[in-house]
């Protein structure tokens, strides 16, 4: 595949982090919302080689690790029930609960099972008519597409022993938020590059007027970082605050019209609540009226939850960008991959997993950035 | 001629080429009970499945050990169990893995491989011309290495139990005198090399196992590995450390081999080398080809001055044409192994607490 190629190449790489190096005059925060962004930031070791006055501040773009707590043990008591196949993404399973995991239920003999695509979950289904079958439609903007197009199917084919447990979230609301946190030090926004292959962009000129911070649409491979990032800061050294497109090969500002159809059947915008961060109004997608047979969450009486948060967690503070991981007291100590005390650590594109897994800090011989006084 | 016997087993699927006797094995397409149970279908089974396939004097005797003479004063043994699903996928079977599996153990230490035991457990109803097929495999792998398979054992157990077919073996072979491969060995300096292409085996695994279908069809590389490494020796006596990187991938191997030698490990991930459907497959599902298992593929740690011609040694071998030096021993972060990113950065390789999981998007 050449795109693997071209977009990682080292030389180029190195030249843009030049180019940023030459430009910036003084210190800039961007954050990146997208946590397969963060995750290829310090896989690639992308922050490595960014001039010291450019920090990227790690955004709260983990749909993991923003599920509330209470949706994660509603989840969990679900799975546990005698009859249901619970079925979800992989990356769901390890994230902990105010006590156990899906992986904990699953070994004690829960029916849970990893599924590519929710239009597996909705197979199981049908091919097993005497048992609930449960699906986790978690995710932002880019995971709802495939989710609703489940929901539509089970609902035209009547599989009516499909429910789906929904928490989506969604990114504009989130910036918004973090924006408006006391003590928000982010000048300028990376959008993610796939939510907005869904969604478009139109939604960012007002953010961008009204905050005075531009947006750039980024992608995944360290060249589209290293652009998105240039780009970004040639807009702060200029003082503007504008929407760049840097991802044209995938984003169009208008987004997929069949996702957003779908999208807009099964969905309807809803307050949310983000693991860490509290209450976000209208940041969340939940079953529109028309799919509300399909809702878990009242297929299941789960009752009262009381969450119980480890009290040295500081998810919450990685997600705003408060500070980083490995500034929390617990990181790599009683909270490592293995013991993971918040959903940050469990994710593959939480910021404290990646710098658990990736940013150890040994640093090898820099590479050398040319940096010319501007 | 054939007899009635003949067309109603044709009609329940069983076949018997191969087969050295047709009778009276044949009242039994599927495996039950009885033929874990010591008594005549055991027998039966070994008499038609088993010897047929792995076809040696030391197994004929049918003892309840095998006997053989041994001229060595150093033995390396090794024992694996084998409980892959699916039991036959793109490159290979179980009885493939079972085979090289061992056979790869043993070399590790530079021992040459001579013998094997194979034990099965079998669920009740298995078909028997599935296990039929996976002894012949087996058989075959052990003539392609070199070795024989002398005893074994086979256990059956109730419908819903043991997944198909479960298999361990067992190896035993002989350390050439003067040499002495562990993963404690590498020093600083060394050079790193891998043979060949990473993630062969554990992505064709998966394709097949979750139905996924990439356009060119990714096989396992499941191979020998003793031919190779008897080449890696002729060129280098003093080889370091031999590793094969089977479950935990690469990341796991090198991870053991740091430990062990409390030493640095430092490779270049663009020198990795990689087959484009198998880092595209990786790609899609968010794993990382580090960590995915290989099952034909070796990590050789030798001094430095020795790296080209143990290059050259292991190319000029059928398994190994993709063989690279990847990196090298260092004396900074001992215990640690850190990559050179595309972009010239550096990270820490780890290993992951369990299996990885594909990303949710």
């Amino acid at each position: 595949m050449k795109h693997l190629t071209e977009y990682r190449d080292g030389e180029t790489a190195l030249k843009l982090a030049s180019e940023i190096a030459r430009i910036a005059t003084r210190p800039w925060a961007i954050m990146e919302v997208c946590g397969g962004q963060t995750h290829s930031i310090i896989r690639n070791g992308i922050d490595q080689i960014l001039p010291p006055s450019i920090e990227m501040i790690h955004g709260p773009g983990c749909p993991v690790c923003v599920t509330p707590l209470e949706v994660i043990d509603k989840t969990l008591m679900i799975a546990s029930q005698p009859n249901v196949i619970f079925c979800s993404f992989g990356d769901m399973l390890r994230v902990p609960g105010s006590k156990d995991d899906l992986f904990k239920i699953k070994g004690a003999g829960g029916d849970v099972r990893i599924v590519y695509s929710p239009l597996d979950a909705v197979k199981i289904a049908r091919e097993n008519p005497n048992r609930e079958v449960v699906f986790l439609a978690i995710g932002f903007e880019t995971t709802a597409p495939a989710n609703a197009m489940a929901l539509k199917v089970a609902k035209d084919q009547g599989v009516t022993n499909f429910s789906a447990l929904v928490s989506h979230v969604l990114v504009p609301p989130a910036i918004e938020a973090i924006l408006n946190s006391p003590g928000c030090r982010v000048n300028a926004f990376l959008a993610a590059g796939h939510v907005c292959c869904v969604t478009g962009f139109s939604q960012y000129p007002r953010i961008c007027q009204q905050y005075g911070v531009p947006i750039v649409v980024t992608g995944f491979e360290p060249l589209d970082l290293l652009e998105g990032i240039r780009r970004t800061v040639v807009q702060l050294e200029e003082g503007r605050a504008e929407v760049e497109n840097a991802y044209p090969r995938v984003v169009n500002e208008q987004g997929n019209a069949s996702a957003l159809r779908i999208i807009g059947e099964v969905f309807e915008v809803a307050d949310r609540s983000w693991r860490g961060i509290g209450s976000i109004p209208g940041s969340g997608w939940r079953l529109s009226d028309a799919y509300r047979e399909f809702d878990a969450e009242s297929r299941f009486s789960t009752g009262e939850i009381k969450t119980c948060e480890s009290p040295l967690c500081r998810a919450g503070d990685v997600l705003k960008g408060a500070i980083k991981p490995n500034q929390c007291e617990a990181f790599g100590k009683e909270c490592t991959p293995r013991s993971p005390l918040g959903a940050t650590m469990v994710s593959n594109e939480g910021a404290c997993a990646a710098y658990f897994n990736y940013g150890q800090l040994v640093q090898l011989q820099q590479p050398s950035i040319e940096n010319s006084p501007a | 001629m054939t007899t009635s016997l003949d067309s109603k087993h044709k009609k329940n699927g069983v076949t018997f080429d191969g087969l050295a006797c047709p009778v009276p094995l044949n009242d039994y397409p599927n495996i039950i009970m009885s033929h874990g149970g010591g008594g005549r279908l055991s027998s039966e089974l070994v008499e038609h499945i088993f010897q047929p396939a792995f076809r040696n004097t030391h197994l004929d005797a049918l003892g309840d050990s095998a006997v053989f003479d041994i001229q060595a004063s150093r033995l390396a043994m090794s024992t694996d169990s084998y409980v892959v699903q699916p039991l036959f996928f793109p490159g290979g079977s179980i009885g493939d893995l079972a085979v090289n599996g061992t056979v790869n153990d043993i070399s590790m230490s530079g021992a040459k491989p001579l013998y094997l035991t194979a034990g099965f457990i079998i669920e009740e109803g298995f078909c028997i011309t599935e296990l039929q097929k996976i002894a012949s495999d087996m058989g075959r792998a052990a003539r392609a290495a070199g070795v024989s398979i002398v005893t074994g054992d086979t256990k059956v157990v109730e419908k819903g139990h043991g997944d198909g077919c479960y298999i361990n073996t067992a190896g035993v072979g002989i350390v050439p005198p003067g040499i002495h491969i562990s993963p404690d060995k590498a020093q600083v300096g060394d050079a790193i090399i891998l043979s060949g292409t990473l993630g062969d085996h554990g992505m064709a695994i998966m394709s097949v196992r979750e139905g996924l279908e990439f356009e060119s069809e990714i096989q396992s590389d499941t191979a020998p590995l003793n031919a190779m490494v008897e080449k890696i020796l002729a060129a280098c006596e003093n080889t370091h450390v031999l590793r094969d990187p089977t479950r935990g991938g690469l990341a796991a191997s090198l991870n053991e081999i740091a430990a062990a030698s409390k030493c640095g490990v430092v490779i270049e991930e663009g020198k990795l080398p990689s087959q484009p459907s198998v880092q595209s497959a990786c790609e899609i599902l968010g794993l990382d080809p580090m960590l995915v298992a290989n099952e034909g593929k070796l990590v050789c740690i030798v001094p430095a001055e020795f790296a080209d011609r143990t290059l050259a040694a292991i190319r000029s071998n059928e398994f190994g044409s993709q063989a690279a030096v990847i990196g090298h021993i260092t004396d900074a972060h001992p215990g640690t192994v850190v990559a050179k990113t595309s972009v010239g950065a550096s990270r820490v390789i780890t290993v992951p607490v369990g299996e990885q999981l594909p990303r949710i998007c």
